[in-house]
């Protein structure tokens, strides 16, 4: 399983107490995990990546094993240990803002 | 037993204040959406416990609330505001073409009958309507791609639609207001539109008497003379006596004519309130006493409400979208400021007192008078 540690004004948005377990087929990505994320909590559609063409919001960054992603291809392979779920994929706020 | 609900949009959340027709001792619940700024909240006409919520934040963009058990539960519906087409652009401040971004609901006006109907006007300026209860949302982009868009700039906090009045007599007629374009009518349900603005006369503008330009702060409208509305512009209040089509100066003796919010007293369509405020450059009430002014002849001859509300060291602002009043025998009206008090009068501003001291910045204030 995929473990994905969301923001606590994400986690609030969507009840979500603690990490999400998810499961991906396919190949695991950003987007695939963002596609699973989202098809699973519809009310975050929209909050970390536009609903036109899956941009990143500028204030959202992603992180795993100790790298930045944010600037990666959605569709770049993840680390193994991600895919394996030894690591988690974090979504974070980024530090902006009051 | 009458109450009334007071629903309070903030920086960091949204609160719910209820009282009894007395309005003398308050429930407050909250935060609701705690640490997300609340642009604005308003209930249905048409069922008082469907509430809608404008949710936004700088990281995580836009979200619409809805609840349907008067503010006890929520839930997130449509949040996809697509412009229609190509969006094309405005000017932006330093006159160069920008491209029109949606960026959040500054407000969300629900239909006078149809609880599954509500409007949202929304930055840069557009309007958005939902017929399923919010979770789907639709351009009425007769008014963005009004021939004048082009040439309209933003305001200093962005070239937002903040104000939309429908009207209850003529079907399908309804006013908008956009900084820093001006007002605007459409008379066949938001399809065309046009503006309606001679009379205003801004001199931060090249032509002072232009069609559209004009930093109109706030409409307001009594339900039973909605061909009266009256405008608090960047500089001047002022008044229309025929839906709009022309607009004369009321300011009359107000100490400054400077301000945002404007209301009218659900009874007395001639009685209308406004906080002035020192200046563009100082958004503070004159001398640090807040005061509300209230005119009981629709404008020109004002008077200053005192009773209750600070009269020394005030240093706060009473934003557009803040101020409003309730429909009790006894008019109540209430407005939250940027210190995050939001005041009470039972007694159509006679007498004040804070229901609450310490909230966040409030960004918008609605009542719903409960049966």
């Amino acid at each position: 399983m995929i473990r994905v540690v969301l923001p606590a004004h994400l986690r609030a948005l969507a009840h979500i107490n603690g990490e999400v377990e998810l499961a991906v087929t396919g190949p695991v990505t950003q987007r695939s995990i963002l596609d699973s994320l989202e098809s699973h909590y519809p009310m975050l559609r929209g909050t970390i990546r536009d609903h036109d063409g899956g941009r990143r919001r500028a204030f959202i960054r992603f992180f795993a094993c100790e790298l930045d992603l944010s600037h990666e291809q959605p569709d770049a392979l993840l680390p193994a240990a991600v895919v394996t779920g030894a690591e988690p994929y974090l979504i974070v706020g980024a530090m902006a803002g009051g | 037993m009458s109450g009334v609900r007071v629903l309070v949009g903030t920086r960091k959340g949204a609160f719910i204040l209820t009282s009894d027709g007395r309005r003398e001792r308050w429930e407050v619940s909250g935060p609701h959406f705690a640490g997300w700024e609340i642009y604005h909240v308003k209930g249905s006409p048409a069922d008082p416990d469907r509430l809608f919520a404008s949710q936004s934040s700088s990281w995580s963009g836009q979200v619409i609330q809805r609840s349907d058990d008067g503010g006890v539960t929520w839930e997130p519906v449509g949040n996809r505001f697509s412009y229609d087409g190509a969006p094309g652009t405005h000017q932006w401040y330093d006159g160069t073409p920008h491209p029109w971004e949606f960026a959040r609901v500054w407000h969300l006006e629900p239909s006078l009958n149809d609880p599954d109907t509500v409007y949202a006007g929304v930055e840069d300026a557009g309007l958005f309507r939902s017929t399923d209860g919010g979770r789907q949302w639709a351009e009425l982009s007769g008014l963005r791609c009004h021939n004048s868009g082009p040439s309209w700039q933003p305001g200093a906090g962005g070239m937002c639609l903040h104000t939309l009045l429908l009207d209850p007599a003529e079907p399908g007629r309804m006013f908008a207001a956009i900084s820093a374009a001006g007002a605007f009518r459409s008379d066949d349900a938001g399809q065309t539109w046009r503006p309606v603005n001679r009379g205003l006369q801004s001199e931060g503008i090249p032509d002072p008497d232009a069609e559209v330009g004009h930093c109109v702060h706030r409409l307001a409208m009594h339900q039973a003379r909605p061909n009266v509305l009256y405008m608090q512009k960047h500089w001047d209040v002022m008044r229309s006596d025929d839906a709009g089509e022309s607009w004369h100066e009321v300011s009359g003796d107000l100490p400054t004519d400077f301000g945002f919010p404007i209301d009218v007293h659900a009874h007395e369509p001639d009685t209308v309130y406004v906080v002035p405020i020192t200046s563009d450059a100082e958004h503070f009430p004159p001398e640090g006493k807040l005061r509300v002014y209230r005119s009981r002849t629709g404008g020109d001859e004002w008077e200053p409400l005192t009773r209750g509300l600070p009269q020394e060291h005030c240093y706060v602002n009473v934003l557009r979208d803040a101020m409003t009043v309730d429909s009790l025998d006894s008019c109540g009206v209430y407005f939250g400021t940027t210190g995050g008090q939001v005041y009470a009068s039972a007694d159509a501003g006679d007498n004040w007192a804070p229901i609450v001291r310490d909230l966040p910045a409030v960004l918008s204030v609605e009542v719903q008078t409960l049966s």
